[in-house]
């Protein structure tokens, strides 16, 4: 079936050779870092993870909710989600995809990859994401691509392939699991060493991952004969409002148990990312800027009037996946960071070349998706034109 | 019965099989390379969480006198600098970079759950010398995915620099902020001033130095204490008293009759890692 990723329109062409010029802008990038070591980033002894962990973080969990659309079709057979169900997953193995990457370029000694399988070792979580990361690929490719090879031979999906679904649903849920328990068993670090850290990052995958579906959905219908209907879309939107109201009530939470508590280390992040500390106000634009876009865009998933006319939909959906994206893709990560163990506070900044190489892995991962949704509208294609 | 015999008795080996090896896997998880025995054992010191370690075999720790090195104000850089050049710790004279295994900083930077607004002046000023604090129960460890950083049962937390991957989960993991990276090559030279980053003058060639991307702290001077030598640091202190090490769990050694006759405080005991080096205040 791969074949059907090598023809296309022109259209088609001018889109795959924009991201293989990314990607090969990255990739020089990456060789540059590579060549002189991570100080190419802006990374520092404080600030020890950046922008490419806090990428990793954020794309488990568009990964995840690959599950918000295999769940309801397959164990509660809602049907509409038929048409879509493939795309969640092969959403799922691009953002997975991203994930492994970004792991990749974060390492200081990437040769070394394997020792993480050469010396197991079960007391670092770390290792078990390792293990749920690759296999929730493993699982999202076999099953995307079983389904849709019955599909093109116009057979229901064997019946074996049930298990492999089954197993996967559970399976989302622990890889944005484990991806929090990096963060929420370390000691010393407030901002993380919270309770509903997997559950915040659930609420807001669920919230971030389908709204990026809807708009690839509204792309598809723009570029194929592939529609996935008003249903579908709509109750797309209604996980969305939902998943993102629970989130904005979980960050709420954190907020009473940091204020009401009064404990200094339990504040110092939330004022150094939403009022600035002693002096430092680096985050606090783009953590407003988060927190205006969510609830906007949560208010235009509610009411009516904005949620039905595919212009808005398509803003309130770009609004709620960027601002989830600085809330887990930045604060969440930098902010463990700030204050340090020291109650030291070194700012962040991004470097160009990190810029560069982020692109490229994103890149990487559009074109990724681009191959695995032709195929399978390839595939959904012929099976409406015959 | 709609279980037939066979399934059950299938249910039935598997839940023992587990119930057996659940709890040793839970330790496992749960403790990184801590023996199972500390879980369970008694003593009123150990179950806070707090105390010295169970005195199984030798335990090396420190105690810092803080108000001898208020006095003579040259002498913590002086140990600085020795442990710096001995384990070829290259300057980068930028701190986005930096890399340090031993340093000064603020009281309230060291004791950030101990700083109160009416300490004394003298207090509040010093600087208090920090480290790593080689941890009973180092959180480090528990991260490492790849073994590079393990305990040794002598109580040191050791780095193996061929076996890191530069993953730094340690570095998010350490609550004392000990541990460095190698953000570039250290045994580089500045492009633009062509100074070596590692002095080549002070090269020392007995110990390695490292490459880019792993991570470093520091080692508690093992290479020094294999051949029965005081850690640089400690003997460059020499007779003033400023750092007294030995085995904790020897009840005659001199650090212990330190620690029984003096008030001494830990560094975010609370967080139960059950660090081995105290101050003296």
């Amino acid at each position: 079936m791969l074949e059907k990723a090598l023809v296309g329109s022109s259209r088609y062409k001018v889109w795959m050779a924009f991201l293989l010029a990314l990607m090969g802008i990255g990739g020089l990038s990456y060789i540059q870092q590579y060549n002189y070591g991570l100080g190419y980033t802006g990374m520092s002894r404080d600030v020890s993870w950046g922008v490419y962990i806090a990428q990793f973080t954020f794309l488990v969990g568009v990964a995840a909710s690959g599950v918000m659309v295999v769940l309801p079709y397959y164990l509660h057979n809602y049907k509409v989600f038929g048409k879509i169900t493939i795309l969640g997953e092969f959403l799922a193995v691009a953002s997975v995809s991203m994930c492994l990457m970004f792991i990749m370029v974060d390492l200081g000694q990437p040769l070394r990859a394997l020792n993480v399988l050469l010396h197991p070792t079960p007391h670092s979580i770390l290792f078990w994401d390792m293990i749920v990361l690759n296999v929730y690929l493993f699982l999202n490719i076999f099953v995307g691509w079983v389904v849709l090879t019955a599909n093109k031979k116009e057979m229901p999906p064997p019946k074996w392939i049930k298990p492999f679904i089954y197993i996967s649903i559970p399976w989302a849920v622990s890889i944005h699991t484990v991806t929090a328990f990096l963060y929420a068993g370390l000691p010393g670090r407030h901002f993380w060493l919270t309770a509903i850290l997997a559950p915040r990052f659930l609420a807001s995958a669920f919230a971030a991952g389908p709204a990026l579906l809807i708009l690839l959905c509204l792309v598809i219908k723009r570029v194929s004969k592939f529609d996935a209907g008003q249903e579908a879309i709509q109750k797309l939107v209604t996980i969305i409002a939902y998943a993102a109201l629970i989130n904005v009530f979980f960050v709420l939470l954190e907020f009473f148990t940091s204020y009401y508590s009064n404990i200094p280390g339990h504040m110092d992040t939330l004022n150094y990312l939403f009022f600035g500390l002693r002096g430092h106000h680096q985050l606090v634009p783009w953590m407003w800027t988060s927190v205006v876009l969510g609830i906007s865009a949560i208010v235009m998933l509610l009411v009516p009037y904005f949620k039905l006319k595919e212009g808005f939909l398509a803003l309130a959906c770009v609004m709620i996946f960027f601002s989830l994206w600085i809330d887990k893709g930045i604060g969440l990560v930098i902010g463990g960071f700030v204050p340090n163990p020291l109650e030291e506070i070194t700012p962040y900044y991004l470097t160009f070349g990190e810029v560069l190489i982020t692109l490229g892995i994103w890149a990487t991962g559009f074109f990724i998706l681009t191959v695995l949704y032709k195929i399978a509208l390839a595939v959904r294609e012929e099976e409406l034109i015959v | 019965m709609d279980m037939k015999r066979r399934d059950f008795l299938k249910i039935a080996g598997i839940s023992t099989i587990a119930g057996i090896g659940a709890p040793a896997a839970l330790q496992v998880l749960l403790k990184g390379e801590v023996p199972a025995s500390s879980f369970a054992s008694g003593g009123a010191e150990e179950e806070t969480g707090h105390g010295v370690a169970a005195p199984v075999g030798r335990r090396y720790g420190f105690v810092i006198d803080t108000r001898v090195f208020a006095k003579d104000q040259g002498l913590a850089q002086k140990c600085i600098n020795a442990c710096h050049r001995i384990h070829n710790v290259p300057d980068f004279r930028n701190k986005k970079d930096e890399i340090k295994w031993i340093w000064e900083t603020g009281y309230a930077n060291a004791f950030t759950s101990k700083s109160h607004n009416l300490r004394s002046d003298e207090v509040h000023h010093r600087k208090y010398m920090v480290l790593c604090n080689h941890c009973d129960n180092p959180p480090c460890v528990r991260a490492c995915p790849t073994k590079a950083t393990f305990k040794r049962p002598d109580g040191i937390v050791a780095m193996d620099y061929h076996r890191c991957i530069g993953c730094r989960f340690c570095m998010a993991a350490c609550p004392y902020g000990s541990r460095s990276f190698n953000w570039r090559d250290p045994r580089g030279k500045d492009d633009k001033t062509g100074r070596y980053f590692i002095e080549r003058k002070h090269l020392n060639k007995d110990f390695p130095t490292r490459m880019r991307g792993v991570v470093e702290k520091c080692n508690l001077c093992v290479e020094r204490l294999a051949k029965g030598k005081m850690p640089k640091c400690v003997e460059e202190a020499g007779n003033s008293g400023a750092m007294i090490f030995g085995d904790l769990n020897d009840p005659h050694s001199e650090i212990r009759k330190v620690l029984a006759s003096t008030f001494t405080i830990q560094r975010k005991p609370e967080l139960g890692t059950k660090p081995s080096i105290f101050y003296i205040v």
